[in-house]
């Protein structure tokens, strides 16, 4: 690293270190295949890990470590007491990092088949997958769950680091036939998804030894049949500032900012696009249409000046004031009158089901996306994907850590984009409106409006809704009138 | 090549904390920030007056004060406050005050247990706050790497590591039941280098006792404690000397240990930091006591 610059110019330094990127990544692989090592070892060489740290880790690796080696790296990694009991991972745990480039945010989740949710948990935020196979196991079953959850996720980047080589004699051979083998489920994969090659942006393969240090940041002497990047060189030049949707403005509403009389503002992240002052937008759901008179900067200037700009790029966080007084509130979705997004009622979307209790037809639940918040009743289970076979089943029903095609309706419209297009309108989560927890995760891939609009339901039957709804308020039946 | 429409890792973690802020004025009652004077909170405030700029933020400020805390950080809250304008509120433990807590003569576990523990149960039953807003990083300690942004907390404060929301993309569930409430960490992806690169860039006011001076110093079972005021027992203050020091982290000035430097400005710190072998928590004296004890109190109620 440049320590030595640090040392003898630390004006120099911090100039360089002021415009890093953000890369996040996610480590899949079985348990043991050495997730916790590789992540200890990239912590340890980049220097990241301090003196105290490291006595502590030393004097712990002697009452709970499970390698021989002198520092368990894992145990750098391994965080909760009772977990390092269980000598196991059991969550989702952020990790950090950084190189003269780059700084790194890795998402360390465990292997085990029940914990499909939390490898779900760190994919959504990720930009590249590592995905760890045992060089002497090969390709598992496991492996294939790991890619179908990267892809589905909509990862762009995928690097294959085939670990342990130094227990296969570092073999060419057997470094060939894993990549062989790999990208033969691969090309299964993008055809069972419909999905076109491009989907996933980059796939490379890398043989480590995570425990020795062979191409983790060092290029490995002991493997000079490879002519690729070691891991860390890989992370640090891989091209990433082409991941987010540069091209469609979506800008979710999350506050009204109204410090004052003379002051609207509507502050909220970009999630995807630019905009510039003037530009035509129309707001939705409601379809009212304006123009950008300012864009704010946050910012805290001492005076009472704002500080504003000509143009703003996801993923800002800004404050945007328009030319005409039109109702917005939080939720609502501004986009540019000239590539509007469509408005729904009714959505199709993969679910990945979290939560211990199972997913209920006809149950409403609350709904996320975004800054959005609103009922939801899912209707029908398309199909239930198997994450090992990549096989479409035929259920009523979807469990902890299963993932299925559902159809939803939605108590309102929404202006929603599919998830492959844009992550952050295309994204929701399922909340269990009894237990408030977050029992589900939702990608959306297509919304249609539903008919359910067109029906029209006699006097009778609104009065009789409206009785069961106000007196057994326990049945959690649903209104049928409509919502305005 | 930097392309233009990039954000740097500084901006981009700007903009993410100032949306969990914008997401917590938007989705509770009644939050509050905590603010414990230190640089992370100094950080926390400043995103937290871009976040609602031109407005002021929608919550107040709590400060649990121990009684025991550097003068000079009192100061600067102070004055901070009132440059800002915003609304601060501070709570002592008047059980506490009653018993005259001296972490001289009672010791630092049962001080930071009743000023500190104990307050901050106080401070947040009284106020009955549904989010309460933290500055602490995932870097500092190894059971934070596994917390969420939104950590939900039972009626009692409780926090439950195993039983914890998944959190995906930026959605955060804020849905509680009256009596629970959630910590809110906006910091959670910033690390130690990262907070004092940004107030570098940004020009954020910090408590000067980070730079170095010369203090009046004397040593503590290993620890270098400044000498703040009288209440030092006269025959510690006795072998007081002068040293050239300053402090990484802030807190109970008796429970503070500084280190020895010649960093007075912050690039000089930052060099500092960045050629030193240790982590900033080796300051703190109530983290030695066991492995894993941040855990425990956390478990237990504790922030
Ligand atoms: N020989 C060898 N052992 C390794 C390597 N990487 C990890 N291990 C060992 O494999 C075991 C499991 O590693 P760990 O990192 O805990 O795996 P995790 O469950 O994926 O986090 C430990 O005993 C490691 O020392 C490697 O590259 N070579
Ligand atoms: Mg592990």
């Amino acid at each position: 690293m440049s320590k030595n610059l640090a040392a003898t110019n630390i004006e120099q330094y911090l100039k360089e270190h002021e415009n890093k990127e953000l890369l996040r990544l996610i480590t899949c692989g079985s348990v043991d295949d050495g997730k916790s090592t590789l992540i200890g070892r990239l912590l340890y060489d980049s220097k990241t890990i301090l003196e105290d740290q490291l006595i502590a880790v030393k004097r712990e690796s002697k009452k709970y470590g499970t390698s021989n080696e002198e520092i368990d790296f894992a145990l750098l990694v391994d965080g909760l007491q009772s977990e390092r009991e269980q000598g196991i991972t059991i969550d989702v745990a952020y990790r950090f990092f950084s190189t003269d480039r780059r700084k790194y945010i890795i998402a360390d989740t465990p292997g085990h088949e029940q914990y499909t949710r939390n490898m779900v948990t760190g994919a959504s935020t990720a930009n590249l997958a590592v995905i760890l196979i045992d060089a002497r196991k090969g390709v598992l079953t496991q492996t294939k769950r790991h890619t179908y959850i990267a892809s589905l996720l909509g990862i762009k980047h995928i690097v294959v680091a085939i670990n342990k080589m130094d227990i296969v004699g570092y073999s060419k051979d057997v470094y060939e036939n894993i990549k062989k083998d790999y990208l033969q489920i691969y090309e299964k994969l993008t055809k069972s998804l419909k999905k076109s090659k491009d989907s996933i942006h980059t796939i490379d393969f890398i043989p480590i030894s995570a425990l020795k240090g062979d191409n983790v940041v060092q290029k490995s002497t002991n493997m000079q049949w490879y002519e690729g990047k070691a891991l860390l060189e890989y992370l640090d030049t891989i091209e990433i500032s082409k991941d987010i949707n540069q091209k469609d403005f979506r800008f979710p509403v999350q506050y009204v900012n109204r410090p004052n009389l003379d002051f609207r503002g509507f502050a909220g992240t970009i999630a995807s696009g630019s905009v510039k002052v003037k530009d035509e937008i129309t707001v939705l759901p409601s379809g009212k249409k304006s123009r950008i008179k300012e864009i704010i900067l946050p910012s805290i200037g001492s005076s009472s000046e704002l500080v504003s700009i000509q143009e703003a790029f996801a993923p800002m966080a800004i404050t945007l004031t328009l030319e005409d007084e039109i109702d917005i509130s939080r939720g609502d979705i501004i986009a540019h009158s000239k590539d509007c997004l469509t408005t729904s009622d009714s959505i199709v979307a993969m679910i990945v089901w979290m939560d211990e209790k199972p997913l209920e037809l006809g149950v409403e639940y609350e709904i996320k996306r975004a800054t959005t918040s609103l009922n939801a009743i899912f209707e029908e289970i398309i199909f239930k994907k198997d994450i090992n076979s990549w096989e479409e089943i035929k259920t009523d029903s979807l469990e902890l850590n299963e993932i299925g095609k559902c159809r939803l309706s939605l108590t309102k419209e929404i202006a929603c984009d599919p998830y492959n297009k844009i992550k952050g309108t295309g994204s929701f989560i399922v909340i269990d409106k009894i237990t408030n927890h977050t029992v589900a995760a939702g990608l959306i891939i297509d919304a249609t409006n539903s008919d359910k609009k067109k029906r029209v339901y006699t006097e009778a039957e609104i009065e009789l809704n409206r009785y069961i709804r106000k007196h057994f308020p326990e049945w959690r039946c649903i209104s049928i009138e409509e919502k305005t | 090549m930097i392309d233009k429409k990039r954000l740097s890792h500084l901006k981009q973690l700007e903009a993410e904390s100032i949306y969990i802020l914008r997401e917590v004025a938007a989705q509770f009652e009644n939050p509050v920030m905590m603010y414990s004077i230190g640089k992370d909170s100094s950080v926390m405030l400043h995103l937290a007056m871009k976040a609602f700029f031109p407005g002021k933020p929608p919550f107040p400020l709590l400060h649990v004060d121990t009684l025991w805390k550097f003068k000079e950080m009192i100061e600067f809250r102070d004055k901070r406050v009132k440059e800002l304008g915003v609304e601060l509120i501070v709570h002592t433990n008047p059980e506490g005050i009653k018993m005259n807590i001296n972490p001289f003569v009672h010791g630092s576990k049962l001080h930071t247990d009743i000023m500190k523990t104990q307050a901050l149960k106080q401070a947040l039953n009284r106020g009955k706050f549904d989010a309460v807003i933290g500055g602490a990083r995932r870097d500092e300690e190894k059971s934070r790497a596994k917390e969420r942004i939104f950590s939900f907390r039972d009626k009692f404060h409780r926090w439950d590591p195993k039983n914890q929301r998944p959190e995906l993309w930026n959605i955060y569930n804020t849905k509680i039941n009256k009596g629970e409430s959630v910590r809110v960490f906006p910091l959670s992806n910033w690390t130690e280098l990262d907070i004092w690169q940004y107030i570098y860039l940004e020009n954020i006011p910090i408590v000067p006792l980070y730079f170095a001076k010369e203090r009046s110093i004397v040593e503590i079972e290993g620890a270098k404690i400044m000498v703040d005021d009288e209440r030092m027992p006269i025959h510690l203050r006795k072998k007081a000397k002068i040293e050239k020091v300053r402090f990484r982290t802030l807190g109970c000035y008796p429970l503070t240990g500084a280190i020895s430097s010649n960093a007075q400005t912050l690039p000089e710190i930052i060099q500092e930091m960045l050629l030193s072998r240790n982590s900033e928590r080796e300051g703190r004296i109530i983290d030695k006591d066991q492995e894993g004890s941040m855990e425990k109190k956390k478990i237990e109620g504790y922030f």
